[in-house]
């Protein structure tokens, strides 16, 4: 039993988010996913063509090829294709800077989906005890099954699309988040001061919401970041193996995927794409490391 | 001891029998008909009432699970739509490049990772922990198949040190296998290895605060043997468990590997049936690769009781 | 080592003019500041203070232990034997630490390796220290395990730490500390987390092998108890500085300085004052309360059950303190928690007003919830750290229908009432010290108008001159408001002081039960009579009374 200081402790305590914003990690992984986040946004202005237009004339192109096409008018006009063409002869710079949507709306929307239903079900499981067990095997089982193969069993039992692919990649990652949120609010009900809430007579709905829940915000944030880069990885997966988004649909996986017959002549059609993903997941798994160093150092064990 | 082994084995049972029964429903469940999805979209509807039958999609649901369930358990998992032969007998065939990938994968991380993660530790806030940590988030954001084609690119396309693709069975020559395995295994094992790198460093650091480490140190210890003999000693099964967790990650990144450089493996055949909408090799493959995690898994928490002794009494 | 061995006045350690600088943004610049101190040979010197003076950093400080990076020797000099550690190399430390000095700690339960059995970790010190073979090391560690009077060494050397008491850990900590007959032992709060019978045993044993072996021993403490027990000399310390030493009785009976007279007087006596008997009206009655953990299971047919409360019966009325005083696993705070319904009793009755709350659901409950309120031991998880002090006051009061303003308002005067400036009502929690905490949670219980307040171990984490304050405090409430009071303690100079009545509990059962005059001059049970002899520092607390 350790005593306790006497003085009043020195107040240190600034605000979170400038501290938060403090952090390396934070500021390098936010920065650049911002950036990206910019780009995905103003793609039609970043000096970039219809990312499906094909030009026949113009396949397999180098970085740099220029061709004369005519416009929507029937005017020449001079085409630089800035990181080549593909087997199409679809503009790669377009490809992937129009990929940058897909990928930061499938990690967003996942990550925002899994947290909201992991948060719901976790909440439940770990505060109402009968259906507590019957949950988590439940979330055991659906554990059990590598997420990626999970995502792929779902995908292929419907028509390949967006909502599918979001879908399929929710449903692995839901798990995880009721096991992490279950686990807090195991945790924090055993604290004395949810305890004492209880002695006051604070009723039960009331005690999640005001004591309970504000405690999984951190961790849920943490979480979510982390849930977004392996979401955005999973779909480039899905599509680079051919069975997420429809393959003329611009995504990073999809570009890849149809690079990989000429890789040993025209490498850039995997490489550019590849840079561009393997940025935005490094973006946002930085951040979430600096999220988590910052704002939730408890949680600091998981990844 | 035997114990608790015999009450971990039996508590996989239930999570087994609910994967089963997933598995089983994902199919039943979709809110589309499987039968006209494996038609394709040119099908008439005879052609699917066929696929429906054979299927046996239009009996209770109940009796489905039943027969299904009944076969698995006798290792007949049907007949692939799409190879036209048993599954069990296609799975066989597959066995083996997804193992021996999956092995010498592991083999390499656990070689790699470990000490990595120990020097980063032990370092812990120098620049050769930011070093290792730094490698270790690149490494786990890199797609796999990005860093299957850039290792391809340099060894085997620019350099023409390796064979690109393709695989050789183990009795056709050792050499020839190893040779085929070295890019593949590279590849699949950056992932694990920022993983499991990070989490030793993690548990090793944890275990750094704890009490007993001052003990050793008050006693004249040295500094690596306070690092192996207590630190490390006590981080084993918290990293024994990430090991066996990351399996999932390791199933997941085998599809991929296998892919990219056309290793007739498990992950492969996974995805040339999804392609072909071939649902009982599906079914078969999510099962199997299921199985071998929670089995590998149950392993792992057998392995804790050589490890920790508060388990073992 | 010759003339230490023959001059008595040649001191083990001396500690010169040391001075530890803190880390930057602390509340104060140095840990500790030019503190200066001896240690002869075959002298227990206790190094006492409240928390935050300094005294854990001094031990780290001489064995070369400091966090490298966060705490700096600045100043001065710490002497083993003549020899300054401050200013000796990693590989020297080394060869020093086990062999010329050895160190044990506060918590047994963790200061030893898990996974390594408990001999070799006594031999690890011969494996580093000597060149000893397997077989002889075995002999050693064997020899001194029976010298520390650790029950059948033969079996216990093979023993993993898990399987061993707290006690026996302590004393396989001692047996390796001791192993090569270090000059110095530092014992750093070694009894703080054992159980008083234990301690007993514990301090007896430092005591006996220090004078055998002739070690110098310092002697880390806050317990006044303890201090009388065993200490030669005292050096007390105060936020890093030595503020007063000298021989026991010096410092003790006749303390010089302000604050070692605050500190020396604050510590309750073992001698109950003299109560007047309470009459007041019954307030809550516990009959036949049981509380039964563990049931069996298909698949685990041997589970353990544990019986944490059997048949407890008491009562309290307005006005008045019961104590349920016991050493941890006694079952005393399971009690509590049944009496405040966090945890439903398997058996048993609980009477408030004549109705039953034992087993009622949590709907029935929540009109008596107000009667029973509940401060719990540790005030850093007490309080809600996101919300305010204030919010955290009226949340009761609101729960129960009163308007904001009338529970702000009342909670203003609560404030004022425990102490503290009611304009704090805004602040958070972290902006308080723990003192003030515990008052701000006796201040939210008192905002729902109890019949009966529970302390659970209220202030056993509390510094001994805060201690002194919150006690004051809740007997002036108890007053007050005619409060009953179920006070938990496993303190038994506590309990002297501020209890009317006490029951004993050992394994889940009250072994004994009376006024607390009673109790103290003439236990009755053999384990209540083993407690009190238990007790250190005995007569320091008679005097301090007759003082």
């Amino acid at each position: 039993m350790a005593t306790i200081d006497a003085a009043p402790p020195v107040s240190r305590r600034r605000s979170v988010w400038s501290t938060v914003l403090r952090n390396p990690s934070v500021l390098f992984g936010g920065s650049i996913a911002l950036i990206m986040l910019i780009i995905a946004i103003l793609a039609p202005f970043l000096d970039t063509r219809d990312p499906a237009e094909i030009n026949p004339s113009a396949r397999n192109q180098k970085p740099g090829y220029t061709a004369t096409v005519r416009d929507d008018e029937g005017k020449r006009i001079q085409v630089k294709y800035h990181l080549g063409t593909d087997s199409l002869g679809r503009d790669i710079y377009s490809r992937v800077i129009y990929g940058a949507r897909v990928s930061l709306i499938v990690g967003i929307t996942v990550a925002v989906i899994a947290v909201f239903v992991g948060l719901i079900i976790g909440m439940i499981a770990g505060y109402v005890r009968w259906l507590d067990s019957i949950i988590m095997r439940f979330m055991d089982g659906l554990m059990a099954i590598p997420e990626i193969l999970l995502a792929i069993a779902l995908v292929s039992l419907s028509r390949a699309g967006l909502p599918a692919v979001v879908i399929a990649i929710v449903i692995p990652q839901v798990p995880r988040v009721v096991r992490l949120v279950r686990s807090v609010v195991l945790s924090i009900r055993e604290e004395p001061y949810v305890e004492s809430a209880i002695t006051v007579g604070t009723p039960t709905p009331t005690l999640l919401f005001r004591h309970v829940l504000p405690n999984t915000t951190a961790p849920l944030i943490v979480q979510g970041t982390f849930i977004c880069a392996s979401a955005i990885l999973v779909e480039a997966i899905l599509s680079f193996l051919g069975i997420g988004i429809p393959p003329e649909v611009p995504t990073w996986g999809n570009i890849m995927a149809e690079g990989r017959t000429y890789f040993r002549i025209l490498p850039h059609n995997i490489l550019y794409p590849g840079i561009a993903l393997a940025l935005a997941v490094l973006a946002i798994n930085m951040l979430g490391d600096g999220l988590r160093d910052t704002l939730d150092p408890r949680f600091a064990k998981r990844f | 001891m035997a114990g608790y082994i015999l009450r971990r084995v039996l508590s996989t049972l239930p999570v087994l029998a609910i994967v089963a029964v997933l598995v089983f429903l994902m199919l039943r469940l979709t809110p589309s008909d499987p039968a006209a999805i494996i038609a394709g979209d040119y099908a008439n509807p005879q052609q699917i009432e066929l696929i429906r039958e054979r299927l046996g999609l239009n009996e209770p649901i109940l009796k489905q699970f039943i027969i299904w369930i009944g076969g698995v358990l006798q290792g007949d998992f049907g007949e692939s739509f799409f190879y036209k032969k048993q599954v069990a007998e296609l799975i066989g065939e597959r066995l083996e490049p997804t193992l021996s990938l999956s092995l010498l994968t592991i083999l390499l991380v656990v070689m790699i990772a470990v000490p990595l993660g120990v020097i980063a530790a032990h370092n812990h806030g120098t620049w050769i922990d930011r070093l290792v940590m730094g490698f270790s988030v690149l490494g786990f954001s890199i797609p796999v198949f990005v860093v299957g084609y850039i290792l391809i690119y340099v060894f085997a396309v620019t350099l023409d040190w390796l064979p690109v693709q393709g695989y050789q069975r183990i009795r056709d020559g050792v050499g020839g296998w190893l040779l085929r395995l070295i890019l593949p295994s590279m590849t699949l094992s950056v992932v694990f290895i920022a993983f499991i790198a990070r989490m030793t460093r993690t548990s090793v650091l944890e275990v750094l605060n704890e009490d007993y480490i001052r003990t050793a140190r008050a006693k004249g210890q040295t500094e690596m043997k306070v690092l192996v003999r207590h630190a490390l000693a006590n981080a084993a099964v918290p990293i024994l468990t990430i090991i066996g967790l990351t399996v999932a990650i390791l199933i997941g990144g085998v599809v991929v590997t296998e892919s990219v450089y056309t290793l007739p493996g498990l992950g492969l055949l996974t995805v040339d049936a999804v392609l072909a909408r071939d649902y009982p090799t599906i079914q078969a493959v999510i099962l199997l690769f299921s199985f071998a995690y929670v089995l590998i898994n149950l392993l792992v928490d057998v392995a804790y009781t050589f490890l920790d002794p508060r388990i073992r009494y | 080592m010759q003339e230490v061995l023959t001059g008595m006045t040649e001191p083990v350690l001396s500690v010169r003019n040391l001075t530890v600088r803190l880390p930057g943004g602390a509340d104060r610049e140095n840990a500790i500041e030019g503190i200066s101190f001896d240690i002869g040979p075959r002298e227990i010197v206790c190094i006492v203070g409240e928390s935050g003076s300094g005294k854990s950093v001094t031990a780290q400080a001489v064995m070369g232990l400091l966090p490298k990076r966060d705490l700096v020797v600045t100043a001065g000099e710490t002497l083993l034997q003549g020899e300054d550690t401050t200013k000796a190399g990693i590989h020297r430390l080394r060869a020093l630490r086990g062999t010329r000095m050895g160190m044990i700690f506060q918590e047994p339960m963790t200061a030893l390796n898990p996974v390594q059995r408990v001999g070799q970790q006594i031999a690890e010190v011969l494996e580093i220290h000597t060149k000893l073979s397997g077989t002889e090391q075995r002999q050693r560690v064997l020899d001194i395990m029976k010298a520390v009077h650790l029950p059948d060494p033969e079996l216990m050397i093979d023993a993993y730490p898990h399987q061993l008491s707290g006690g026996q850990r302590q004393r396989i900590m001692i047996a390796a500390a001791l192993i090569l007959d270090p000059a110095l032992l530092i014992a750093d709060e070694p009894t703080t987390a054992l159980d008083v019978t234990t301690q007993a045993q514990i301090l007896r044993l430092i005591k006996e092998m220090q004078s055998r072996r002739n070690t110098g021993v310092m002697f880390i403490t806050h317990d006044f108890g303890v201090v009388s027990e065993i200490a030669d000399r005292v050096v007390v310390m105060q936020r890093g500085r030595v503020v007063e030493q000298g021989t026991r009785d010096e410092v003790l009976r006749r303390p010089r300085e302000a604050y070692t007279k605050m500190l020396v007087a604050a510590v309750p006596s073992l001698v109950p004052p003299k109560r007047a008997p309470v009459e007041g009206k019954l307030a809550l009655e516990a009959k036949k309360l049981s509380k039964i953990y563990g049931r069996r299971t298909f698949l685990n047919r041997k589970a353990r059950i544990v019986k944490a409360a059997q048949d407890v019966n008491f009562h309290i009325c307005k006005g008045e303190t019961l104590g349920i005083v016991g050493e941890s696993g006694s079952g005393k705070t399971t009690v509590a928690r049944c009496i405040a319904r966090l945890i439903e009793p398997s058996e048993g009755e609980i009477l408030i007003e004549g109705a039953n709350v034992a087993h009622l659901p949590e709907r029935d409950l929540r009109p008596y919830r107000r009667d029973i309120q509940i401060v719990f031991q540790d005030p850093y998880r007490s309080l809600n750290p996101r919300r305010t002090v204030g919010q955290s006051i009226i949340e009761g009061p609101v729960n129960f229908g009163m308007t904001r303003e009338k529970a702000v308002g009342k909670a203003r005067e609560l404030m004022q009432l425990v102490g503290l400036s009611p304009d704090a009502l805004d602040r958070y929690p972290h902006q308080f010290s723990g003192g003030q905490r515990q008052r701000i949670c006796i201040a939210r219980a008192l905002a729902m108008g109890p019949t009966l307040l529970i302390a659970d171990e209220a202030v056993s984490a509390l510094d001994v001159s805060v201690q002194a304050q919150v006690l004051e405090l809740l007997d002036n409430i108890r007053k007050q408001f005619d409060l009953a009071v179920l006070f938990i303690t496993h303190d038994l100079r506590v309990a002297a002081q501020i209890c009317d009545r006490i029951a004993v509990m050992k394994n889940g059962v009250v072994v004994e039960h009376g006024t607390t005059a009673d109790v103290f001059r003439s236990p009755q049970h053999e384990y209540t009579k083993a407690l009190f002899d238990a007790a250190p520092g005995r007569d320091f607390g008679v005097q301090q009374s007759v003082a």
